[in-house]
């Protein structure tokens, strides 16, 4: 392991809650439905969050709790039935339904996994439920996709078939290329988890090999090992080098040789080596500070520097599981300071003092550090948009260099903000 | 239990943010787990600020709970203080930790500070937003003046003259997030400037808490949103005896109101009310002959109490359009809704759900929607055209040029905003003769820019292109199938570039991967 500096911090935060994460889970499951179990707060954090507000009726709502809830005036399970119900009767092409936890509901202890339970017992052969916390007291942002797809594992069924299973949520044609590069690479069974349809799970078992492509899933893993599932040890598919690491490692777990995996993917590498140099132009000699958020910090740092050339000056993570990052720390330079958790005024007097070239932070954040004179990039961005593998390495280095390169147009220093 | 969707209003405790973003010199202490700080961002890319509001949260997690949350508090409450120094502090809760009674309130007073501390009590299971941000100012006005109570003779709102100045008021309830505040309170300033009326303090946008303990050296106050300020102009005048005004000025006839009813409560003699009707272009702009059109046009109306109310009037009075629908999510200001929506011969509606707001609006068949953003999309997905009036806003909402809703101004802002949408007079009538030429593109709708069928029209013209390929290239069936995977607004250029890509390497078959090339090359 490289000499990286760890170190943890704790005070006011300014990160999102695992709720965040139905915003993309809801769009990779579109027979799902997400029903927050929570107060007013949640529903406007969600509705505010992602600016989502573009869908009539989207596949996800907040059953609020109301006084006569707390005060115990209504039997909350009777009356989240009632919701249930409705919400049923109206969206009748809902497969599976997620009961979602929140911070109120953690805190009154209200029992969603019996609710789920009877529910289950009732809609038999129609709606399926599951149920997972997304509370701001437990989940921060990402980790809300760990808790749905942990809930999910015991509803696969178990079996002994090799095949290659990518575990965390990736846009659609992303994962079309990633499955036409392994079966090249002569991988034929491959599933996705979750999957496009919230019905079609896979089946896991011994011969599972799991690969993630996502950082943020910590306790999906432990469960896939309980059930018996080969993890593959790899860095995460950000960028030419993540990317062709991932594949190597998906190669030695199928026996596969190096020579074979260099074949099929060095003609992408070359292109997107070839793409990646304008925004390495512009990258480069640049210092970059981190904010935690997205549990995607540490692998973007490490493609960051490696490929674009960029200075680490600190990277925040909200939370940090080693052994799952293990092979992302060890690409990281020497020194590299890793930082867990957060004060944010804290860190932001760090920001200032180190007069980074551009910042990754948060939506609340991003406007107060450019009226300062800051560049940033929003984080949240990361979640939404095709950034995985080599041929999207070039688009990842894209969403960093903008903002700067729109710094050099816009050269103003001393704005007055309103 | 209530299942919502999207929701007109935050929680309580977002106003009070408002407020607090709204003030200088505050700081706002707020018990809250991690993820309630996604309301920094209202502020921050609604209303594009670049200030973080002053706001610390106490972030507290599971595993604090069963510990002491209540050191974490006094802690955040501490550091809060050191670093901000703010002159006065708010000290409030979450719905999350409403639930664990720390009472951040009491522990905060009991810290022994200098500054007024204001304990905000918001319940967040049974109120909302604008009732938190109007219970914040009431306490924080209350906290900061009530010392003064009973030193104070009541104020006599003709004591300018004696005094030998000109008279003096406040502007109460303009705050952030709210609907082009900013705009109206220099609107409004400098409308009662010129009738020879200062401005004492405006809040809370833009006051220090030195700013409230001075509200009581004016006459009178203004009451520009009663969402925000209502229950502090009553406390005022209950204990000062300071009169405040009831007309919102948004239209002509009711900025002309309140000029009189501001007139009356400072007897002071209006004497240039013949020129007031034209300081705006709206009655003219309403009675030229391309107005003609508007006569009867169908209006659905929904937005908070005060924009709604308001919106009905100038529709019906100034613009002679016909009301179809009107209602509000405000339950504060129904009684008031319901009373206009009577005088109107419509049924009022009164829901926190847009579905509900949805069909009654597509019942309502109206020619146009004056709403908020929520309607803007109901509109938007029914075809018909619409102006927002009122919050929840989009940061499209927040215009950098100066168009308030309020005064000779705000009325010329809403004659162009609510009218473009629409089409022109003699457009229409243009349109109505000639659509049956063979020129006329089947559902024109001027410059409306809508709507799903035109949409679905380039799409399905972008795939019976797809299916041809000029210079003879030849599309193979992954080449086809990764296209169509492409968003279809940039479809047409991913296509272009990889058949110019295609002749320049003379490729004579484009699949997939020459794609990802073409991609490459033209990055």
């Amino acid at each position: 392991m490289s000499k990286v500096e760890f170190n943890k911090e704790t005070g006011p935060r300014e990160v999102f809650c695992g709720l965040t994460s139905i915003v993309w889970l809801h769009r990779r499951m579109p027979d799902a439905f997400f029903l927050v179990v929570g107060s007013r707060t949640c529903a406007h954090l969600i509705q505010s969050a992602a600016g989502v507000m573009i869908f009539a009726e989207p596949r996800f709502g907040t059953a609020i709790l109301e006084e006569k809830d707390l005060a115990g005036l209504a039997d909350a399970h009777e009356e989240l039935d009632r919701v249930v119900n409705d919400l049923i009767a109206r969206r009748p092409e809902i497969k599976t339904l997620f009961l979602v936890g929140s911070c109120p509901s953690e805190v009154i202890k209200l029992d969603l996994a019996t609710v789920a339970e009877k529910l289950n017992k009732r809609f038999l052969g129609q709606v399926r439920f599951v149920n997972y916390s997304g509370s701001g007291i437990e989940t921060t942002f990402t980790q809300g996709e760990d808790g749905a797809l942990k809930a999910l594992i015991p509803l696969m069924d178990s079996s002994d078939e090799e095949k290659l299973l990518l575990v965390g949520t990736l846009a659609n044609n992303v994962e079309d290329r990633f499955k036409k590069i392994f079966r090249n690479l002569g991988i034929s069974n491959i599933e996705s988890f979750p999957p496009r349809q919230s019905t079609e799970l896979p089946k896991i078992g011994k011969n599972t090999k799991v690969l993630l492509t996502q950082p943020y899933l910590s306790d999906t893993v432990r469960d896939l090992k309980h059930r018996g599932c080969e993890i593959i040890s790899a860095p995460f598919p950000l960028g030419i080098e993540g990317s062709t690491e991932w594949f190597l490692a998906a190669a030695k777990a199928f026996k596969i040789s190096e020579l074979k995996v260099h074949e099929i993917i060095s003609p992408l590498i070359n292109r997107a080596k070839l793409a990646l140099e304008s925004h390495k132009e512009i990258l480069k000699g640049k210092r970059l500070f981190l904010l935690p958020e997205s549990q995607l910090e540490i692998s973007l740092a490490r493609f960051l520097h490696n490929e674009c050339q960029m200075d680490l000056i600190e990277v925040g993570t909200p939370y940090l599981n080693k052994d799952l990052m293990k092979e992302e720390i060890n690409l990281l330079p020497d020194n590299t300071k890793i930082v867990e958790g957060q004060h944010v005024e804290r860190q932001l007097d760090r920001v200032r003092e180190s007069n980074p070239d551009l910042v990754v932070c948060g939506m609340g954040l991003a406007n107060p550090l450019e009226a300062e004179g800051i560049s940033t990039k929003w984080s949240i961005e990361m979640v939404f948009s095709p950034i995985h593998g080599i041929d999207q390495a070039a688009d990842l280095a894209g969403l960093f260099s903008k903002p700067l390169k729109r710094n050099q147009i816009l050269t103003s220093k001393t704005l007055v903000t309103h | 239990m209530e299942l919502t969707l999207w929701t007109y209003e935050g929680p309580p405790h977002v106003g009070a943010m408002r407020i607090a973003s709204s003030m200088k010199d505050i700081h706002y202490v707020l018990h809250a787990p991690q993820g309630d700080t996604y309301a920094d961002l209202l502020f921050t890319m609604i209303e594009r600020r670049g200030q973080r509001p002053p706001v610390t949260y106490t972030t507290f997690q599971a595993r604090d709970l069963g510990g002491d949350t209540a050191e974490l508090v006094k802690k955040n409450i501490k550091e809060a203080v050191e670093r901000f120094k703010p002159k006065t502090l708010l000290v409030g809760e979450s719905c999350t930790a409403e639930l664990i009674q720390d009472q951040p309130g009491a522990l905060a007073k009991g810290m022994g500070f200098d500054m007024p501390i204001v304990n905000l009590e918001l319940p967040a299971y049974s109120k909302k937003e604008n009732w938190g941000a109007s219970e914040t100012f009431y306490q924080l006005t209350r906290t900061l003046l009530k010392e003064k109570v009973s030193s104070s003779d009541k104020i006599n709102p003709l004591r300018w003259r004696e005094l030998g100045r000109r008279p003096k008021v406040n502007i109460l309830g303009p705050s952030l997030l709210g609907f082009r505040c900013r705009d109206d309170v220099i609107e409004i300033q400098r409308i009662l400037s010129e009738q020879g009326i200062d401005t004492n303090v405006v809040a809370p946008l833009g006051a220090s808490p030195d700013d409230i303990e001075r509200l009581i050296d004016a006459e009178i106050n203004i009451c520009l949103y009663q969402e925000i300020a209502e229950a502090s102009c009553e406390w005022l005048k209950r204990n000062f005896g300071m009169e405040y005004t009831n007309t919102i000025p948004i239209g002509i006839k009711n900025t002309i109101e309140f000029i009189n009813e501001v007139h009356e409560k400072l007897d002071l003699p209006l004497t240039n009310r013949e020129e007031l009707e034209n300081k705006s272009k709206l009655p003219w702009y309403s009675k030229s002959v391309d107005s003609n059109y508007l006569t009867g046009k169908r209006v659905f109306i929904f937005g908070d109490g005060t924009h709604a109310i308001a919106a009905a009037k100038i529709a019906k009075e100034e613009l002679g359009f016909e009301v179809v629908g009107l209602g509000t999510y405000s339950r504060e200001m129904a009684r008031q809704v319901r009373a206009t929506a009577k005088d109107l011969n419509v049924e009022a509606l009164i829901t926190n759900n847009y579905l509900e707001v949805e069909d009654a609006m597509k019942k309502a068949a109206p020619e146009l929607v004056l709403g908020t953003q929520m309607e803007r999309h109901s509109a938007k997905r029914l075809g018909i055209p619409c102006s927002v009036i009122s919050t929840p806003m989009h940061v499209q909402d927040v215009p950098a040029r100066y168009s308030p809703q309020m005064g000779w101004e705000g009325a010329n802002v809403i004659f162009d905003d609510w009218v473009h949408p629409l089409m022109m007079g003699l457009e229409e009538h243009l349109i109505d003769m000639f659509k049956h030429d063979f020129e006329f593109v089947d559902g024109h709708q001027s410059h409306l820019g809508h709507t799903a069928t035109n949409k679905n029209n380039i799409l399905n013209s972008d795939e019976k292109k797809e299916k041809n390929s000029k210079e003879g290239i030849i599309w193979t069936e992954s080449g086809r199938a990764e296209l169509t995977k492409v968003p279809f607004f940039v479809r047409g250029k991913v296509k272009t570039n990889t058949e110019k890509y295609a002749i320049l390497r003379g490729i004579p078959e484009i699949s997939d991967e020459t794609l990802y090339d073409a991609k490459a090359y033209f990055s």
